[in-house]
């Protein structure tokens, strides 16, 4: 333990003398740092597949989609704008402040600490670290223990392409996490469970450190009456979403589905016609799918079935493969309520499909339980949309598809409520490890006697206009043609 | 009366559910209520001030009454801009599709208030709460309590209390709000209470917005104006509540050979405004209470300052008075350098040259403001470059917190998030993203079964290399 906190004691402390020595702030410095990335990821993409494969079972083509081409896209597009992010933005400022400049100015908040999670083990650790980069800060990155594949890679990697002066990587499990909390950090990023959420929160509060959490949550999908090539577009965008991403080990994975009752058997039908083409049949015959991430999780998700009213409402799949952490793409039609499986964040292949009465229900239900991550809703009724854009909150919504959200830059990406808080993707990772600095200049010239003591009723009067930017009425009142203001107490 | 706070909870989540305050009308009726507390209790309000601060007329009109006024009129005027959702970006990746932003309130707010501008640090932020559509309890400070009971009194009368709350109250009141879920908390006040907040609101993962202080430094260099450059200091430390605000001056630094004419002038300038007897003045607060005025007497008798007062010191217990204070070449280990002073104090620190002052304000914790008086070019560029602070002003003080063009709040130890203007709309909202497709234009290379021509297609699209897209798409 002392060891451990040695170590990562001697790593902050560089960190900080590095970040204080101003090697980061040059704009040189953050667009290398962002090309060294792009040739990471570029110069060893087999060596990524192997260890996601490892890791997770990940097949390459989901590999480079949701974690090699998310890094790539990120480092270029930041590449691409950071000019113009690092360059002060002017405010508006009245006349009443003339002459004067107003600016805000972003700066780095120092010393940043990622902690990434093991679903998405590349892109949740590199991602950050472009935003924090970018921002021109000094970065410590702590991937997670549960992909030790992906881990060991970026530890032995990052060093040979980053400025080891200036970016770390430290593996280890909890206990690495607990001394590195201990410490004094500028910023925290976290993507994980809300339960350790709760516990960065609880050491940043002892130093007052911000921090982002990316949690999760239960994402429902809606999916409205829909029929023809709609609706095979959106099966097929369920199931792509829902077991194609990490095998439903995804923040932003589909964790439940609402539907009108009278659609649900043609909707049980038509996913089922896509597992079979999608992931094969029968869990020993699985393919394109990752497999749980070990055998607490595997052993939680079964658990969940276990409830005999649960496994019960099974209507596809239910079969796992204990030796290879393999769990079939399984529909669950309306599982009791309150059963684990409706109340805990599933974060894995079993979909529940909850019936309601009249889809404009799923409002009322989605809103009795915490707000999500995100919200899908596959509807054409421009009504039913408006209404439930304004009625329910969730860190985003998308409409007729699942998890795209993922990769646009122009959006910001982050729960709220108990799915966390603070944003990135795009130019929101710049800003949430930035501080913008107000800067305000001011000339010595034409100096405004009215602002200071002693005081009396000419300078609250032209206190008073000043306010209401009353310009002509200063003008009468410095010219004299105005009344003042009299009270008991000021003459 | 005991404090239901449960019972307050349930009241204020089903007016939020209902819906109401998240319409324009709602936000502008609660708005227009404001301003007219603020127009119609204007005396009500400055006596209150006197009372519980001793705050002259002016003060309480600048200061408290205008600048709230000055906020309530911004809201009303650009709420509908504000309001609407903002168009993001989408790219090729992601066609067809078209992208916003959708401001929504977080849900019930806590708003917990200081006591040095009790009616501006209670209702500024709370507009910005209403602006945004949220529900909002305040918890305005105890030791101001001629303003919190005001503000009880004309909140209930004014506004709609289904959805808008004063709870008054100490410690214990306090606590018993902190153990509720909150959608947002918003703090101004000292550090210490601050980790407090911050550590009430994990439990719910609640976020906040800390208002914090610190030791703000002004740094003065030569060949300035130096009476306007003395006068805008005495303004910003003395006018300002004496020295009791966040942002006012702390500390002073200059260069050794400086030091003596730039006490003098403040001399002569602290005896323009306030006379020869400025415990006599009635243009400057006093002390907010004995707790407060022992701990500022404590730094002045500490035995590593004694010899350093160059000018005031005088003290009146009975009625809570300290007279303006200057302290040349104080030690940086003496306690008046490492607390956040909230008093009439000015210790000036003096270097050799006036460079060094970045390091040592760096050598400390990110204060909310940072003032520096120069006019030269290159060393204006590398303070603003390397001093982090909440915000700077160059040749000014104070001033900044009244353009609300520019995001007030801190970094580090000085707190976190900001507020004013827009960003006050902003720090109680959600910005929800939202992304509309469409079915068209579904692409087989996003599913299973996958293939190499599909990697290649994937690579092409998330890259928005068209070219690539063509030859993948051609190459099936």
């Amino acid at each position: 333990m002392e060891e451990i906190a040695a170590r990562v004691g001697q790593n902050l402390a560089e960190l900080r003398q590095n970040f204080s020595s101003g090697r980061t702030r040059g704009l040189e410095w953050r667009k290398t740092q962002l090309r060294a990335i792009l040739k990471l990821v570029a110069e060893n993409e087999d060596e990524i597949f192997e260890a996601l494969n490892r890791d997770l079972g990940k097949h390459p083509v989901e590999a480079y989609r949701d974690e090699i081409g998310v890094v790539k896209k990120s480092a270029e597009y930041s590449l691409c704008h950071i000019e113009k992010w690092m360059a002060p933005k002017k405010g508006q400022l009245p006349l009443l402040f003339f002459p004067a400049k107003a600016e805000v100015l972003p700066e780095p908040l120092g010393v940043v600490l990622i902690f990434a999670s093991w679903n998405f083990p590349i892109s949740l650790a590199l991602d950050p670290l472009i935003g924090a980069i970018s921002a021109g800060n000094t970065v410590l990155v702590k991937p997670s223990e549960l992909a030790p594949a992906c881990t060991s890679f970026l530890a032995c990697k990052i060093p040979l392409y980053l400025d080891n002066k200036a970016i770390k990587v430290v593996e280890g499990g909890s206990d690495v996490a607990e001394k590195l909390l201990e410490l004094k950090w500028d910023k925290i990023f976290f993507t994980g469970s809300a339960r350790v959420g709760r516990i960065i929160m609880s050491a940043a509060a002892k130093h007052l450190t911000p921090v982002t959490l990316e949690l999760g949550g239960k994402c429902p999908i809606i999916l409205d009456s829909l029929s023809g090539s709609d609706l095979k577009v959106a099966v097929k965008r369920i199931s792509g979403g829902k077991w194609g991403a990490c095998a439903g080990q995804a923040c932003i994975g589909i964790d439940y589905v609402i539907v009108q009752r009278k659609f649900a058997p043609v909707l049980v039908e038509l996913l089922k016609k896509c597992i079979k083409t999608l992931y094969g049949e029968e869990v020993e015959n699985l393919k394109n799918i990752c497999r749980i991430v070990n055998k607490n999780h595997f052993g939680r998700i079964c658990n969940l079935l276990e409830d005999p009213s649960v496994a019960a409402s099974i209507v596809y799949g239910g079969s796992f493969d204990k030796q290879n952490l393999f769990i079939e793409p399984t529909i669950l039609l309306d599982p009791p309520l309150d059963a684990e499986i409706m109340t805990e964040e599933i974060f894995g292949p079993l979909l529940p499909i909850i019936t309601l009465d009249e889809v404009e229900e799923s409002i009322e239900f989605i809103n009795a339980r915490p707000k999500p991550l995100a919200i899908y809703v596959f509807t054409k009724n421009k009504t039913f949309k408006e209404k439930l854009l304004q009625e329910t909150s969730s860190g985003s919504v998308i409409f007729n598809d699942t998890m795209i959200q993922f990769i646009c830059d122009g959006l910001p990406f982050g729960g709220v409520g108990e799915s966390g808080f603070g944003r990135y993707h795009g130019k929101y990772s710049f800003d949430t490890f930035s501080h913008e600095k107000a800067v305000l200049h001011r000339s010595f010239f034409l100096e405004l006697e009215p602002r200071h003591p002693p005081w009396n009723g000419f300078k609250l009067e032209f206190i008073r206009l000043a306010y209401n930017f009353d310009y002509i009425g200063l003008l009468q009142l410095l010219l004299g043609l105005r009344r003042r203001y009299t009270s008991r107490t000021v003459h | 009366m005991a404090l239901d706070v449960e019972g307050m909870m349930k009241e204020l989540r089903e007016t939020y559910a209902s819906g109401k305050t998240k319409s324009y009308e709602w936000r502008i009726s609660q708005l227009r209520a404001l301003l007219k507390i603020a127009d119609h209790h204007d005396k009500e309000i400055t006596e209150a001030l006197r009372c519980d601060l001793n705050k002259p007329e002016l003060e309480s009109f600048v200061y408290e009454i205008a600048s709230m006024k000055s906020s309530c009129q911004l809201a009303l005027k650009q709420l509908r801009r504000w309001m609407k959702p903002e168009k993001a970006k989408t790219s090729l990746t992601t066609f067809p599709s078209s992208g916003q932003i959708v401001s929504e309130p977080l849900g019930v707010v806590l708003v917990i208030s200081a006591w040095n501008f009790p009616l501006l640090l209670s209702l500024d932020p709370v507009i910005g709460a209403i602006t945004a559509g949220n529900v909002v309890v305040l918890k305005p400070s105890e030791i101001a309590p001629a303003t919190s009971a005001l503000l009880s009194k004309l909140l209930e009368e004014y506004m709609d209390t289904s959805a808008v709350k004063v709870v008054e109250g100490a410690a214990d009141e306090t606590t018993a709000l902190l153990e509720q879920k909150w959608d947002k908390i918003f703090f101004t006040g000292n550090s210490k209470i601050g980790r407090i907040v911050l550590t009430a609101a994990v439990k719910h993962l609640t976020p906040v917005v800390l208002e914090l202080g610190g030791k703000s430094p002004v740094v003065v260099d030569k060949n300035i104006n130096l009476k306007v450059a003395a006068r805008r200091i005495i303004a910003g430390k003395w006018g300002c509540n004496n020295g009791q605000a966040c942002v006012s001056p702390d500390y002073m630094i200059t260069t050794k050979d400086f030091a003596s004419q730039l006490v003098d002038v403040l001399r002569s300038e602290l005896e323009t405004f306030y006379g020869k007897d400025p415990l006599k003045s009635e243009d400057l607060s006093r002390i907010v209470n004995s707790n407060h005025f022992l701990r500022l007497t404590n730094l002045l008798d500490d035995e590593k300052v004694s010899g350093k007062i160059v000018h005031g010191g005088q003290r009146d217990k009975t009625n809570l008075k300290i007279a303006p204070t200057i302290l040349l070449d104080v030690p940086q280990d003496s306690l008046i350098m490492n607390e956040e002073i909230f008093g009439p104090l000015l210790p000036i620190l003096t270097v050799n040259k006036i460079e060094d002052s970045i390091d040592v304000i760096n050598a400390r914790e990110k204060p909310l403001a940072a003032y520096l008086f120069t006019n030269n070019k290159r060393i204006k560029e590398e303070f603003i470059g390397n001093v982090s602070t909440g915000g700077l002003v160059v040749n000014d003080t104070i001033l900044h917190v009244a353009e609300h063009s520019l995001p007030f709040g801190g970094v580090g130890e000085s707190g976190m998030g900001a507020y004013h203007g827009k960003f006050s709309f902003d720090a109680f909202s959600h910005k929800k993203a939202v992304l509309l497709r469409s079915f068209a234009g579904d692409v087989p290379a996003r599913y299973p079964p996958y293939t190499p021509g599909k990697l290649k297609f994937l690579k092409a699209l998330l890259n928005g290399d068209v070219i690539g897209l063509i030859r993948a798409l051609i190459g099936w």
